[in-house]
């Protein structure tokens, strides 16, 4: 059984215990703890079940590569799934159970599945489950989605919070292994800016639990006085539990920070997103031991040598009474040495290697451990645990010599340098031969944005086992770096690290090296997708040999781990099948992130009210007290209409119209776009930028303009009034202010930059307020100042002055056809100003109305409005507006693709208005179709609808759309779809439905 | 995430500060223009995988449109330099050079 | 070739499946063909499949310069709908997707086509108009689709959240036949019927020119040797502009990056699949569990097949206020892929100014579900010169202003 010794165990504190739950069990720890360590020192070593067999899965490893050992963690706003226990730090009242099995974990139906696997091979669904056709929608597929999946989905909103940092740095180190530290602490002595990152909570990484030696001290106390003295340098930012997630181009770092998930009633965010930009980096990332290829190898209580290590030593937790190990290299020999030491039986070391096996060997056999050379374990037995081992010759084919009782395993396979983020940003590997390992290639470094390599790996990231060169190599790649980020390296050695001489490693790729089919479809590559040697194999038989392919085929690699313990024994196993070297079939692309990150974490604080700004005018406030319905319009939030209690928002709408045709309407219009252009040369840029002659406009004047796209599509309208010889100001749509601003700056900085104008955005610098109806000129005359008399400004013109003590610009424009007065305010007098004419308006009925009755309004009129007669196709042509298409200019954006013979064509949609024959309203969006279909069987079309309400003005449905030669078509009854399969009839009448001759807008 | 340096108001930043605005150099065709010269300035593109002319606008900064020559294989900078301008500057032409001898784009070499 | 079922496995697995044969051969390239196709991608492959298939033409090579199905069609989230508002568009994508209802038995390979319905949710009034325009225009294209209230939505995603405080949801275009296949299934199950029709896909194979004649294409140089053809299809997403260099024209066409990510797998917790434009994220869940989310392309051109990781928060982001329980949900994984971007955003299928070269490119961020319509349309294009399909996605289309523009409506991403 697994359990918590009286010895042992550096990082947890026993004075300090904690009490938490595992599937309703409690359970004690300490503090110090992982969710794994406390785990296992009550004897869980059952944890989950694998994704595709449901096969009973212990702890494997002891950090982030963990692929078994995921859980559902906390409860409500806090629950999570796919929890790595090895990850979580123990915290009092932590809450866990364990994932993908039903009814429980220790009896899962599911788990017949392990019975049949020899009907479910790699990629069998790709090969069945094709008939009856209709099944894979009802019966297979939500069979398999409910067997596959892990964690349970979270049911309630997040009750954390994130937050994101940005963060800038000469050389960034990121882990704090003895490798990171020693580059990190060379960095930081040249005084340039270094920021050092490591995943866990503790430093030191694999030196300080394999007892090395540095300066001749124990690594332990080197790493504490190293951490002190980068704690103590003002030019070091060093932080634990944050891990370097990703690499990006040109210098760009992810860091995960995880900032309460070991104390979850503390206040703050949760994780902290670090994005930074980093002139050099340096990846001391480590390395991650493989498994060894046997059947059974995925048995709970089979363990990575390394990890069995880290738990007696870290946390002071026996994995088993007795374990046998089996290895192909001597740091295995360390773990039998670890375990011995702490008083625990290992009956055998069984390693792979004929010979080779260097002093850690002698000492094993100093302390009376049985060493096997030349071995391997045919079968592991057991189900849900460990029961024994059986011996067979590695270079046969797994006739079992001898079987041995024991309830642990210890397996290496050897060391696989982290290379992940060397090769995130494009750093290429080469294979190290001797080593059996991919490692960085210094000469294919990932480049920046001068072309500079910038990152370096070091220490056993980069290929170094050993203590000494891990040093030598950490310092050394500090020194380039410190270099690179242009700063002087400080001269000096580095630390001198000593550990015990090690025997060369034997790649041992499958266990016996002649194991049978049935052996190999026992033996493990990937232990969370239930991928076995068998399954690449096959891959590879059947023609999936890029390494790609039978990624894809088999499912190797892509679990929640990304294969960090499958990957090189899996690519191995597929060269060996293809009979080609591992350097030539190469590796699966490494992706960011290093393990995953929380979507909380990469949305930051932008969450309900701040996930996207929203822009106010100065009235907003007035309008939320006052019943407005709001619709987003840009960024803007615009009142659709003022609903009154007791009426519905259509009510609102009729009333609004009603309303202001009849008495007095206001509209709040700041939101409209206001750009400035002023300069010599800025009549002869707006006769560029819009269809229209601006240059003859007279200053005090207003004329109406469309502008176009080069490719002579409608993009914008609007109002220009020229201010005087050199400035106009041009009104845009809502949404086109910002645009439209681009727009004149690109052409002005680009094309004609000898031209002299200069253009700025004044959207915010105003309140607009839309004075309309018979009483507009009453209420303005009542609050007092200028003569807004048809003499003094009559349609079309502008004038300044004040009006009520506010001063004011007034337009004389009209969207809707009524006596219309637009008047631009000081924004910050925007508010006053709208209360003003409210409380003046009193007498003459005013009323503020919404978006929706201005465009009842202007359809009743036939206005354009861009956005809805308008959709990116169309060019002023289309919709008649010839008028407002200058033909003395020889040039305008717009105009020579108006030219191009499909634009000139005769056949194209025109504008005209439409009437229902029974007074109806045409549904939004309804097409009108033609006889016959063409020649892909679709529906012929002649025409659709732009624009259609309800007109309360007319009391009958009204609509515009465009029509197959529609002008030319006056009287005719088309159909239109209803949406329902049946259609409506509508005349071909003129657009324009109110006030045809334009008699009440120019009073 | 690209490091963009903008040659107007000097200033180094992140390329979300930044707009991508297209292919650089295009000679613009309006009225009087053939067919074809005018679909080529509107839509064809060099779109090469390596040496590549650009528009960028300091959107997020000073507001103003720059160049900038960079290898779309490598997302290597070559330099930056004003949009105010027909072909870019020796300085940045010969670091391509000296990285792709025998480099062209378009009329340029 | 011998047939998959469920009793071909039973079989199999009594001799521990050794007996399984190559699902495509390996060959060496011959000297000449009828056709060659550069690009053995989704679109290359079912051009192939339905030369074949449509017209007995099979003396044909698919040259791949990495591994088939590598490209965009192994890197996109798998999206299948046809709820296109303009004619041309609705016709090919709505080919395509009844052609993926039959795939599976067609190619006798399962390709996990999974019609469990599209939605693209209406966040403002704009779009509310927009996708009614496309639901009236589909009800005359013969494409089931319908615009649905938030209500329904909700019933349908329970994990939606519509109400949320900047963009609520206000209704959505529902296409209950659209969903997902499994995309590398796709590829290899052309692969392989091609493969059996006696046609040689030769992956490690690329192109480094094109051979032409007095304006007629003679064949192409590889790095594998020379190779004649009568006809050549250029079939590289991402990476056209390149080939048709090569063969001496432009195409207006930019290669941009577009990336995906996914999380860890969850048991099932929503059913179909989700696109809202308005804040630009679209999510489904895959069989094995993970969201699989869509973000958006880089604004500079790039042939780097990686991002810039601002379009990722963006996309997490909207996502993140969309679904709101997926806060607590790790990102496993996230990818880049270059698309081809044409000026109207829509795809190119067409003859070229070189005779007998055709291109089928251009179909950006859009391109996975249209891939079986696509092939159908080209392999037609291809053997007679001419197809209903193809007509209007010619590559001069621009020059004469004849756009297909699908973003007219409201936004819609592919």
């Amino acid at each position: 059984m697994s359990t918590r010794l009286s010895n042992g165990g550096r990082l947890v504190n026993k004075a300090k215990p904690v009490e938490f739950q595992f599937n309703g069990k409690r359970m004690k720890g300490y503090e110090g703890d992982t969710l794994a360590s406390a785990l296992l020192a009550n004897d869980q070593m059952l944890v989950g079940r694998s994704f595709k067999y449901h096969r009973p899965r212990g702890i494997v490893a002891s950090g982030g590569e963990e692929p078994n050992a995921l859980v559902n963690l906390g409860q409500g706003g806090k629950f999570e799934p796919n929890q790595r226990v090895t990850t979580t730090e123990l915290f009092d009242g932590l809450y866990a159970t364990s994932q993908n099995h039903w009814p429980s974990l220790e009896f899962d139906v599911g788990a017949i599945n392990t019975h049949f696997a020899r009907f479910l091979p790699a990629g069998f669904y790709y090969k069945m489950f094709m008939f009856p056709r209709p099944f894979w929608k009802h019966v297979y597929e939500p069979f398999i989605r409910q067997s596959a999946g892990l964690g349970k989905a979270p049911k309630e909103r997040d009750s954390d919070t994130y937050e994101h940092f940005y963060h800038f740095t000469d050389v960034l180190v990121i882990g704090g292994g003895i490798a990171g530290l020693a580059a990190a602490l060379e960095a930081a002595q040249s005084g340039l800016k270094v920021t050092i990152f490591e995943q866990t909570h503790h430093w030191g990484g694999r030196a300080v639990v394999d007892g090395a030696e540095i300066d001749g001290k124990p690594a332990d106390d080197w790493v504490k006085d190293t951490v002190q003295t980068l704690e103590g340098m003002e030019n070091v930012t060093i932080r634990a539990r944050t891990m370097g997630a990703g690499v990006y181009d040109h210098g760009y770092v992810l860091g995960y920070e995880r900032l309460t998930d070991h104390c979850p009633d503390q206040d703050g965010p949760r994780h902290r997103l670090w994005r930074i930009r980093a002139t050099q980096i340096i990846t001391a990332t480590g390395a991650i031991e493989r498994p060894l290829s046997f059947a059974g190898n995925d048995i709970p209580g089979v363990m990575l040598a390394a990890a069995l290590r880290d738990y007696v030593v870290n946390w002071g937790v026996s994995i088993g009474d007795r374990t046998v190990v089996v290895t192909n290299n001597d740091d295995a020999y360390r773990t039998a040495i670890a375990l011995v030491d702490a008083g625990l039986s290992v009956p055998a070391i069984i390693d792979a290697r004929t010979d080779g096996a260097g002093p850690l060997a002698d000492a094993a056999r100093a302390k009376g451990i049985r060493v096997e050379m030349g071995k391997g374990i045919a079968k592991v037995k057991g189900g849900k645990r460990v029961e024994g081992v059986a011996i067979c010759l590695q270079a046969g084919e797994g006739a079992v010599i001898e079987e041995i009782k024991c309830d642990a395993v210890a397996m290496s396979g050897g060391w696989s340098p982290v290379v992940h983020l060397w090769s995130h940003c494009g750093g290429k590997l080469i294979w190290d031969e001797a080593q059996a390992m991919f490692r960085p290639d210094p000469s294919r470094a990932p480049t920046g944005d001068k072309g500079q390599p910038f990152v370096a790996a070091a220490g056993t990231a980069n290929g170094n086992l050993r203590t000494a060169a891990v040093l030598e190599d950490a310092v050394a790649q500090a020194k380039a770096a410190v270099k690179a980020a242009g700063g002087k390296p400080k001269a000096g050695k580095a630390p001198a690290g000593s550990d015990a001489e090690e025997g060369a490693i034997s790649p041992v790729w499958l266990m016996p090296q002649g194991a049978p089919i049935q052996l190999r479809m026992k033996s493990w590559l990937d232990f969370q997708n239930d991928v076995k040697v068998s399954d690449v194999q096959l891959a590879a038989r059947e023609g999936f040999e890029s390494v790609e392919h039978a990624k894809r085929y088999t499912t190797l690699g892509m679990a929640t781990d990304q294969g960090k313990l499958s990957n090189i024994n899996g690519l191995a196993i597929l060269s060996d099948a293809l009979d080609q070297a591992i350097p030539q079939t190469g590796t699966t692309t490494f992706r960011p992130p290093y393990t995953p990150i929380s979507m909380g974490a990469i949305g930051g604080e932008a969450r309900d009210e701040l996930f996207q700004p929203i822009r106010k005018t100065p009235m907003h406030g007035w309008h939320e007290a006052n019943g407005a319905d709001f619709e987003p319009v840009g960024h803007w939030r615009r009142p659709y209409a003022f609903v009154r209690s007791g009426e519905s928002v259509h009510d609102a709408v009729m009333r609004e119209v009603k309303n202001t045709r009849r008495n007095l309407g206001l509209l709040d219009a700041s939101t409209l776009g206001k750009l400035i252009v002023k300069g010599p040369d800025a009549g002869k840029f707006l006769d560029m930028m819009y269809t229209n002659m601006m240059s003859t406009l007279k200053p005090g004047k207003c004329r109406y303009g469309l502008m176009c796209n080069e490719n002579g599509f409608l993009i914008d309208d609007g109002v220009v009034a020229r201010i005087d010889e050199d400035t106009f100001l041009c009104h845009t749509t809502t949404g086109g202010a910002e645009r439209i601003h681009a727009w004149m700056e690109d052409w002005l900085q680009c094309e004609w930059w000898d031209w002299k104008v200069y253009v700025t955005n004044a959207t915010e610098q105003f309140a607009q307020v839309a004075v309309v109806g018979p009483n507009a000129r009453k209420v303005l005359e009542k609050l007092g100042g200028m003569d807004v008399s048809k003499e003094s400004i009559a349609f079309m013109e502008w004038k300044d002055g004040q009006i009520g003590g506010f001063n004011a610009r007034v337009y004389r424009i009209s969207f809707s056809g009524e006596l219309s007065y637009e008047i631009a305010v000081p924004a910050s007098q925007g508010r006053a100003f709208w209360d003003a004419l409210l409380a003046a308006g009193e007498e003459f009925g005013v009323m503020p109305y919404g978006t929706e009755c201005l465009h009842i309004m202007r359809a009743e009129k036939g206005f354009i409005m861009i956005g809805d007669e308008t959709d990116g196709t169309v060019i002023p042509q289309d919709l008649n507006m010839e008028w407002a298409i200058s033909k003395k200019k020889e040039d305008y954006l717009g105009k020579r693709a108006q030219e191009r013979s499909y634009m000139a064509s005769p056949d194209r949609w025109k504008l005209v208005g439409l009437e229902t024959l029974d007074g109806s309203v045409i549904p939004d969006g309804a097409y009108a179709p033609a006889p016959g279909d063409n020649a892909n069987g679709q529906r012929n079309v002649q025409g659709r609808v732009t624009s259609t309400y309800f007109s309360p003005t007319l009391g009958r449905g009204i609509a515009m759309g465009l029509v197959h030669k529609g002008p030319d078509r006056m009287g005719d009854v088309i159909e239109f779809t209803k949406g329902d399969g049946t259609f409506v009839k509508a005349k071909i009448v003129d657009q324009v439905f109110y006030d045809k001759d334009g008699e009440k807008q120019n009073v | 995430m690209l490091i963009l340096e903008c040659p107007c108001c000097g200033v180094k930043s992140e390329e979300t500060e930044f707009h991508a605005g297209g292919e650089a150099h295009l000679k613009r065709f309006g009225p009087g223009s053939t067919d074809a010269e005018f679909e080529g300035y509107l839509f064809m593109r060099e779109n090469k995988r390596g040496v590549h002319f650009e528009r960028w606008r300091h959107v997020n900064g000073c507001g103003k449109w720059f160049l900038a020559a960079r290898d779309t294989n490598t997302l290597e900078f070559f330099g930056f330099y004003p949009a105010q301008t027909h072909e870019p500057p020796q300085d940045i032409k010969d670091k391509i050079s000296a990285k792709h001898p025998g480099w062209s784009w378009r009329e340029f070499q | 070739m011998k047939r998959y079922s469920v009793f071909a496995v039973a079989r199999e697995a009594l001799r521990y499946h050794t007996g399984w044969e190559r699902a495509w051969r390996s060959p060496e390239p011959k000297k000449k063909y009828d056709v060659i196709i550069v690009g053995a991608g989704g679109h290359g492959l079912a051009t192939a499949y339905y030369l074949g298939k449509n017209f007995g033409i099979t003396n044909v090579a698919i040259l791949e310069k990495g591994w088939l199905g590598g490209g965009n069609t192994g890197r996109n989230t798998t999206i299948i709908r046809s709820n296109y508002l303009q004619d041309p568009s609705a016709a090919i994508y709505e080919k395509a997707r009844s052609l993926y209802e039959t795939m599976s038995q067609d190619l006798n390979y399962n390709v996990m086509f999974s019609p469990r319905g599209v939605m693209m949710l209406a966040q403002t009034q704009h779009e509310i108009r927009g996708y009614q325009r496309t639901a009236h225009a589909n009800s005359l294209q013969g494409v089931k689709t319908e615009f649905i209230t938030p209500q329904r939505v909700k019933e349908l995603v329970p994990i939606i959240n519509i109400d949320g405080p900047r963009y609520p949801v206000l209704g959505a275009l529902w296409q209950a036949r659209g969903g997902t296949a499994r995309h590398d299934a796709v590829a290899w199950g052309y692969a392989r019927a091609c493969s059996d029709m006696g046609m040689d896909v030769i992956q490690k194979c690329e192109v480094t020119a094109i051979r032409t004649e007095g304006g007629k294409v003679k064949g192409v140089d590889t790095n594998r040797g020379s190779i004649d053809c009568d006809k050549l299809g250029g079939i590289v997403a991402g990476n056209t502009s390149v080939l048709t260099e090569m063969a001496g024209f432009r195409v207006p066409i930019e290669s941009v990056a577009l990336q995906a990510l996914v999380s860890e797998p969850i048991k099932p917790c929503m059913d179909v699949v989700v696109m809202a434009n308005t804040v630009h994220g679209y999510m489904s869940q895959s069989d094995k569990g993970e969201m699989v989310i869509g973000g958006g392309t880089d604004g500079f051109n790039n042939y780097t097949q990686r991002g810039s990781f601002h379009h990722i928060e963006e996309t997490v982001r909207a996502l993140n206020e969309t679904f709101p329980i997926i806060s607590r949900l790790k990102m496993l994984r996230q990818w880049g892929g270059i698309v081809d971007v044409t000026g109207d955003r829509s795809p190119i299928l067409s003859k070229t100014p070189v005779e007998g070269m055709f291109i089928n490119a251009g179909w950006g961020t859009g391109g996975f579900k249209a891939i079986p319509g696509s092939g159908w349309a080209m392999a037609e294009l291809m053997a007679k010169g001419h197809s209903p399909l193809t007509e209007e996605f010619s590559m001069w289309r621009f020059g004469e202003g004849k756009f297909i523009d699908e973003s007219v409506a409201a936004g819609v991403a592919h």
